[in-house]
């Protein structure tokens, strides 16, 4: 039975990848920590690991405006999986990656996922990888996911990264580890919202070793009820280089954040900057939007989507 | 028609309570242009504010067309055809200047052409702003002229405008008076315009000078215009005018 033939199935590969159907391109999609559904394309190649659960992604050099999406899903309670995913990618490629993991738990027992990919990433290489993580179910198990990314961006490489996880996830807790290389760009956009008892941390390093390397990071997180946030994203300048790193959060209720961006700069032509900001919706904009005929609830969920898109 | 009756707004300030408003009584008729100015700290501000609801008087009465609205809402009063442009706008992060006007307008997916007619009004390019994010990243005068832009895109019976002027400069101030002179040519919108500017005043058909948190002086704008450029123009040689204070 394809994942593509029950509400639940699909409603999870809408959330986690945006797909209604298999997708276009090489694909793989994992449900339930078994093969679900795969195909390679001429270019891109997926093959499962011999040695232990996951999949290898190579890319032929020069590939230009395919996708790959690796979706999980898993629907059954008390499943526990480590997944491994590399990802080779050649140089002068221009793809995107559509990853992501849903979690439909209705159990008493927690489900867990936790996914390591690493991309090597060729020279020239830009990519684009898009994750999202999404929980459902009204089950008292816990839906969990750790994610660990690391990525090598050979020269003037370029990665795009966007991760977000807005609502259904338990506990997460996110590494992310990239390297970049001469010339290379790192951008990385964290969305995130917790609810009820969840917790979520996202730690990360960003080493811009090579010279004119940049990197970006931007974490926008609203934390709800009794959620708590934990973020350390560090940014580590060994070269000629420029990073920024940027934290938003939005804290509501009782919830707490914390929020502790490092910097360091091992290089005296290394231009790096951090800001970060806690705070509650500011009683102005609401009354703005109540002004346009917007309730107060209305406007702040506006508010939030709007933080958080 | 809007109607103040009595309307008092007493703060709590350090050194006890601070009264704000003293007993506003006054008619607005539809399709008038109605300017408000006088002195800062006057109460011109909380005045309009307590219109749109923003603030909570202590006394007194606010009605719109016939009803109370006085116990009602921001929400509510907007549902009713009052809006309100801040002095001071907000910023949103994440919010772009498209969804402002979608807002505003009450419906999703405006057009560019929709977008400009707007934006056109207040001085701004639609094309290098629709897609911008209300945030840090546009300047104060910027910020203003979208949020004027927000109420022109408001289809709204009282059109509230604080201090318009603030922050905009020269030429998209001139854009601005002409849209001023526009809607009020269509008598469609009563606007009640809270300035310091002589070329608003010039506008208006009736002149409301709020000091101290009273209305000090009220009349036709060929009236009072004339004995508020006398005021002023005297205060800097005076101790005091006629009412013991200066305007």
């Amino acid at each position: 039975m394809s994942a593509f033939d029950n509400e639940i199935d699909r409603e999870l590969l809408r959330q986690v990848a945006d797909l209604e159907a298999v997708p276009q391109g090489a694909y793989n999609i994992r449900k339930n920590s078994q093969l679900d559904g795969r195909a390679s394309s001429a270019n891109i190649e997926i093959t499962s690991k011999p040695d232990k659960p996951g999949i290898d992604i190579r890319v032929k050099a020069g590939t230009q405006n395919e996708s790959v999406h690796i979706p999980v899903i898993i629907t059954e309670m008390g499943v526990t999986e480590l997944v491994y995913n590399d990802f080779f990618i050649g140089p002068d490629c221009d793809i995107t990656i559509v990853a992501g993991c849903g979690i439909h738990n209705s159990g008493c027992e927690t489900s867990q996922h936790d996914g390591v990919h690493t991309f090597y990433i060729g020279p020239r290489s830009r990519v684009r990888y898009v994750e999202k993580h999404y929980g459902s179910g009204d089950g008292t198990g816990g839906r969990v996911m750790n994610p660990q990314t690391v990525a090598y961006l050979e020269e003037d490489a370029c990665l795009d990264m966007e991760t977000s996880q807005l609502g259904g996830v338990d506990s997460t807790k996110r590494y992310t580890k990239v390297t970049a290389g001469a010339g290379a760009e790192i951008v990385i956009t964290e969305k995130l919202m917790t609810h009820g008892g969840q917790s979520a941390q996202s730690e990360m390093d960003v080493i811009l070793a090579g010279e004119g390397a940049s990197g970006r990071i931007v974490s926008r997180s609203v934390a709800r009820e009794q959620s708590e946030q934990v973020f350390y994203p560090r940014l580590i300048g060994q070269a000629p280089c420029f990073g920024h790193v940027q934290c938003d959060a939005i804290i509501m209720d009782r919830a707490k954040v914390k929020s502790i961006p490092a910097i360091t700069a091992d290089h005296p032509d290394a231009q790096l900057i951090h800001e970060a900001a806690i705070g509650r919706i500011a009683g102005e904009q609401i009354l703005k939007l109540m002004t346009l005929g917007l309730t107060e609830e209305e406007a702040e969920e506006r508010i939030l989507n709007g933080f958080l898109r | 028609m809007l109607e103040l009756k009595n309307l008092c707004y007493q703060a709590q300030g350090e050194d006890g309570p601070a009264d704000i408003l003293r007993n506003i009584s006054l008619t607005v008729a539809d399709g008038r242009l109605v300017a408000v100015t006088g002195p800062n700290g006057g109460g011109k501000t909380t005045l309009a504010k307590a219109i749109m609801g923003l603030v909570e008087p202590t006394g007194g009465q606010i009605l719109w067309n016939g009803a109370d609205v006085t116990g009602l809402n921001v929400t509510q009063r907007a549902g009713l055809g009052i809006s309100y442009g801040f002095q001071q706008p907000p910023r949103f992060k994440g919010l772009r200047v498209r969804d402002l006007l979608e807002l505003a307008a009450g419906k999703s997916g405006l057009s560019q052409e929709e977008c400009c007619q707007y934006l056109n009004r207040v001085g701004l390019c639609a094309g290098d702003y629709i897609d911008r994010e209300v945030d840090a990243s546009l300047s104060g005068g910027e910020v203003k002229r979208i949020e004027i832009a927000t109420i022109l895109a408001r289809p709204a019976g009282l059109m509230i405008f604080d201090e318009p002027e603030a922050g905009i400069d020269l030429w998209s101030f001139s854009r601005l008076t002409d849209t001023f002179r526009a809607i009020h040519e269509s008598r469609k919108s009563t606007l009640l315009i809270i300035t310091h500017q002589e070329r608003i005043l010039s506008l208006a058909d009736e002149i409301i000078l709020v000091a101290a948190g009273r209305v000090s002086m009220q009349g036709p704008r060929d009236k009072i215009f004339p004995e508020i450029l006398d005021a002023t123009a005297g205060c800097s040689y005076r101790t005091g005018g006629e009412r013991g204070e200066c305007l």
